[in-house]
């Protein structure tokens, strides 16, 4: 087991380097860069005297040299004009837009977006598994009926919209201060136990706003699997063993029927950063998204391409949870090779 | 002391179309330490009966009156009448899986594939008797050395898809003895294994039923288990029981109409060689004349049609899903020589895993060959098919056509029967749009169908209807040359008797070679006229189905035949004799038999026309050749 995970680790990291190149190739594909686009702006302005100063960016930053060594270069593979210094040593590159170093543009929401994502993640599975069972076990009862068709409202209703109302409803009857995560007298202040509480109260709307649809979807997964694994003959024998019902259930049809949401875990963490977008923006929450949208409108491409990578960090750490996890859990993925014999 | 009496029980299932009764004023009883043999098709309604037995019935069903009373023979508890009891309720949990157990047909799917054998054995015990943990692990131990586990210690923390399928039934059956029941139902518990295994399960549930003092209730459709294992019989049919009585009066004297065309119905080995089996509901043929379109076969009967020449497949299996990948090979097919001649039926039987439906690819050019050539006669003399190319290939495949073993799955369930049947000729541009649709309305009445059905799709028809559909599309092209790989395994005993009939006449009537894979050696009896006997990949015996039958000289081929369980009272399986896991080890069968790897398996005519694989004897004084 120890040499699997260790195997595993060892495998990310050509897939780390293909995706990183694959993330810079898309990044550079528009014409132009960041500082040519400012030039052009201000040489078309009359302004020439700021362009020497561009200029002088473009080689400090070594935009002037071919692709190839342009991605050595951010990766760390290259010398470029302070020798090597790229991702591999530590320098996440700088954002030209904000005119500061990467780290202190996405530093303060990188904990926060991880503590929304992780809350809603948490939230999906903590709503949606006990629906969805009661749901596939009285199949076609009322209460099956009316979770469907909350359910399918939670799917088709816009999250922007459902943002608005529960931010306004949420402030008429608790008080809490619109938008943002946290009340605006602890902005830029440093952590306390009233900012995190602060924290806590304004983390709710947005988990339920971005969570509604992902729950909505998982109760009606976990139901239809669920009801596939019910009518296995391997249920009637468990019956027919006298076991209760609610034992039952849990040992077996629930267990085979999580396969596929432990698998699921890799996917979902990406979809939780880029999924949030529009959500953050109505209720500007400072996370990761909406930064990664400007940055991607205005070429500042250290940015934007540092946050793409960051996510697929994410979704690589993610599928090796749910891989150890399913081999932990499914004895058919972690001795298959033993049957056969 | 009757055990389970069930007395006047009625069914009904409430339907989108109303109400169906399923079991209709059934009454019938279990005395101690008896088994009682319930026998019908499927859909007759037998298994409905024991999930009421088991309190498991489906929401949609309702017991409209009768009583089933389960009286216990220790007199530890007072007689229940379980059709009264709520079916979830903790007193029908108390009976069930201790007081009355029940062992399914498919042990594949009857055990979980998450859970160890020792966890799912040791839960009855630990629901029902009061034990630790710990107890109940002593006391599954001690379950699986009586349902004869080899190594019991290590078998309670295998999981069931490490185990072979008799294995998981065995586990089954130590899952249901464990609580000591009163009463075993056993559902069909050997058809979906092969003979051998099937034998020493029947063996088992036996030496266990004699150890325990239970009572049995076998629920089966194959009169060769009833004659083995039953004291008494009864023959249910539409959710009525229509004849019951002691396995001596119902085999001799037969009285109900039904009962006598069900025996009727059942290939056995005493059958004269042109005498037919008698379907319940036979097709009447009504052959139209399908020589137009055909391949022109100028082969005479009698010669080589197809030669399988040193014919070895070999398989990779992964191994050591996590450890990292160190590849192992399979021989599914070992030096394999065998020849079919044009107009016969040449029977290849084995258990699973013995390579025949392998062979059948091989023939079909479905797959890569290691080693060897399949030749095929086209009317120019024997040529290799693996060079056919092309129009070449596509002429060979219109001369070659396949049935397959599953009718539920070799259907498509979107496609329309017209469909399924047009489309071989579209794929092979045979005739006009009407031409075509006229051909699907003939091969319709040539399996004996209603041409009106076109329209209809598959799941609309039964499982003997659907395998005659797979027969007609099988058709379509015209072929010469058939592969049957097991057609009726999966069919009820009348079923299967209709469509061997059907295969025959067809045979008959359209110059066809069969080649008719099956594991049962009955069935292969009736239809083929010569027998190849498979095992391990290596074909062990061939030769006359008589001489093959009748005078068998191979240890695998006698270990076989010896398991077949025969539907007649005076030949009972002889239980102390059987060895099945040694008959099917190629090196522990006796000199000159004995096959170790590498040693090619050759073949040696042992009689004229009779070949047995026996390396020993290769150079020594026998009669010597390759199969011809």
């Amino acid at each position: 087991m120890l040499y699997y995970i260790f195997r595993r680790i060892f495998m990310m990291v050509p897939t780390l380097l293909v995706i990183s190149f694959l993330t810079f190739l898309i990044i550079e594909l528009p014409a132009g860069d960041y500082i040519s686009n400012q030039i052009a702006a201000l040489k078309s302005s009359g302004e020439s005297s700021s362009v020497a100063k561009l200029e002088f960016l473009r080689q400090e930053f070594s935009l002037d040299r071919p692709f190839f060594e342009r991605y050595l270069i951010w990766v760390g593979l290259w010398q470029g004009p302070h020798g090597f210094d790229g991702l591999i040593q530590g320098n996440w590159g700088w954002s030209f837009e904000y005119d500061k170093p990467v780290e202190q543009v996405i530093g303060p929401t990188l904990p926060l977006t991880v503590v929304l994502n992780f809350a809603t993640i948490l939230f999906v599975y903590v709503v949606s598994f006990p629906i969805g069972i009661y749901s596939a076990t009285r199949q076609y009862s009322w209460g099956d009926y009316g979770i469907t068709f909350i359910g399918y409202i939670g799917l088709a209703t816009p999250n922007f919209l459902l943002a608005l109302i529960l931010l306004y409803f949420f402030n008429r009857w608790f008080g809490l201060s619109v938008g943002g995560l946290m009340d605006p007298q602890y902005i830029d202040q440093p952590w306390s136990f009233d900012k995190a509480m602060s924290v806590l109260a304004h983390l709710i709307v947005p988990t339920i706003v971005i969570g509604t649809s992902g729950t909505a979807a998982m109760i009606r997964r976990l139901r239809a699997n669920l009801l596939d694994e019910l009518h296995r003959q391997y249920v009637t024998t468990g019956r027919a063993k006298g076991l209760k019902e609610s034992q039952l259930l849990v040992k077996y049809p629930l267990r085979m029927a999580i396969n596929p949401f432990i698998a699921d875990i890799g996917n979902l963490i990406p979809s939780m950063v880029s999924g949030s977008v529009i959500v953050s923006v109505v209720m500007s929450l400072p996370t990761v998204g909406p930064v990664l949208v400007s940055a991607l409108q205005s070429q500042d491409q250290f940015l934007s391409g540092f946050i793409l990578l960051f996510v697929a960090v994410l979704t690589l750490i993610g599928m090796l949870i749910s891989d150890l996890l399913l081999a932990v859990l499914d004895p058919r993925i972690r001795l298959g090779g033993r049957a056969s014999t | 002391m009757n055990v389970l009496s069930i007395e006047g029980l009625t069914v009904d299932f409430n339907t989108a179309e109303g109400q169906v009764r399923a079991v209709d004023d059934v009454s019938f009883v279990v005395p101690e330490n008896r088994t009682v043999a319930l026998v019908g098709e499927s859909g007759s309604g037998k298994t409905v009966i024991s999930q009421t037995i088991m309190g498991l019935l489906p929401q949609a069903a309702s017991i409209s009156s009768g009583k089933v009373i389960l009286a216990d023979p220790t007199g530890a508890e007072p007689p229940v009448d379980i059709a009264a009891l709520e079916r979830k309720g903790p007193r029908m949990r108390h009976l069930r899986g201790n007081r009355v157990a029940i062992i399914f047909q498919e042990p594949m799917t009857s055990l979980s594939p998450l859970h160890t054998i020792g966890d799912q054995i040791g839960e009855a015990a630990l629901l029902h008797r009061n034990v630790s943990s710990a107890e109940a692990r002593e006391l599954t131990k001690t379950m699986l050395s009586l349902v004869k586990f080899p190594d019991p210690e290590r078998a309670l923390d295998t999981y069931p898809f490490e185990l072979s399928g008799g294995l998981r039934q065995r586990a089954m059956i130590a899952m249901a003895m464990i609580c000591r029941p009163a009463l075993l139902i056993a559902d069909e518990p050997t058809t979906a294994l092969d003979v051998t295994i099937q034998a020493e399960i029947l063996k088992l549930i036996r030496e266990v039923q004699a150890e325990l003092r239970m009572s049995v209730l076998m629920i089966t459709h194959d009169f060769g288990v009833v004659a083995n294992m039953a004291d008494e019989i009864a023959v249910i049919y539409h959710g009525r029981i229509m004849e019951k009585g002691t396995a001596e009066q119902l085999f001799s004297d037969p009285k109900h109409d039904y009962l006598k065309a069900l025996l009727n119905a059942v290939p056995s080995f005493h059958m004269d060689k042109n005498e037919r089996l008698v379907p319940i509901r036979p097709i009447v043929l009504r052959s139209e004349d399908l020589s137009a379109n055909r391949p022109n076969c100028n082969v005479t009967p009698g010669e080589p049609l197809v030669e399988m020449r040193d014919v070895t497949k070999r398989f990779t299996l992964r191994k050591g899903s996590l450890l990292g990948g160190k590849a192992k090979t399979m021989t599914a097919l070992d030096c394999i020589n065998l020849t079919i001649r044009r107009g016969e039926c040449l029977g290849l039987v084995g258990e699973s895993g013995s390579g025949k439906t392998t062979a059948a690819k091989a023939i079909l050019r479905a797959m890569r060959l290691e080693g060897g050539q399949v030749l095929y006669n086209r009317g120019k003399g024997l040529e290799d098919i693996a060079g056919l190319k092309g129009q070449e290939l596509m002429d060979y495949r219109r001369r070659v056509q396949l049935i397959f073993q599953d009718p539920f799955s070799s259907l498509n369930p979107r496609m329309t029967i017209n469909d399924t049947l047009m489309e071989p000729l579209e794929v092979h541009g045979i005739g006009t749009p009407k031409e075509r649709a006229e051909r699907a309305r003939n091969l319709m009445d040539l399996v004996g169908l209603d041409p009106r059905f076109l329209r209809r799709y598959p799941h609309s028809f039964s499982g003997g209807q659907r395998q005659r559909i797979g027969i007609a599309r099988a058709l379509a092209l015209n072929p010469e040359f058939i592969l049957c790989d097991e057609p009726t395994s999966a069919l009820d005993v009348s079923v299967q008797a209709q469509i061997l009939n059907l295969l025959q006449d067809l045979k008959r009537d359209l110059n066809l070679t069969y080649l008719f894979v099956s594991h049962n050696l009955a069935v292969v009896d009736y239809v083929a006229d010569r027998i190849a006997v498979m095992c391990r990949g290596r074909l062990v015996e061939l030769g006359e189905t008589r001489t093959v039958v009748g005078n068998p000289l191979h240890p695998y081929t006698k270990a076989l035949l010896s398991a077949v369980p025969e539907p007649d009272l005076s030949a009972p399986l002889d239980f102390a004799a059987l060895d099945a896991n040694r008959a099917s080890e190629p090196h522990l069968w006796p000199e000159p038999f004995r096959v170790e790897d590498g040693l090619v398996p050759s073949l040696v005519e042992m009689e004229p026309d009779h070949f047995v694989c026996a390396p020993g004897l290769k150079n020594t004084g026998a009669l010597e050749g390759t199969a011809a």
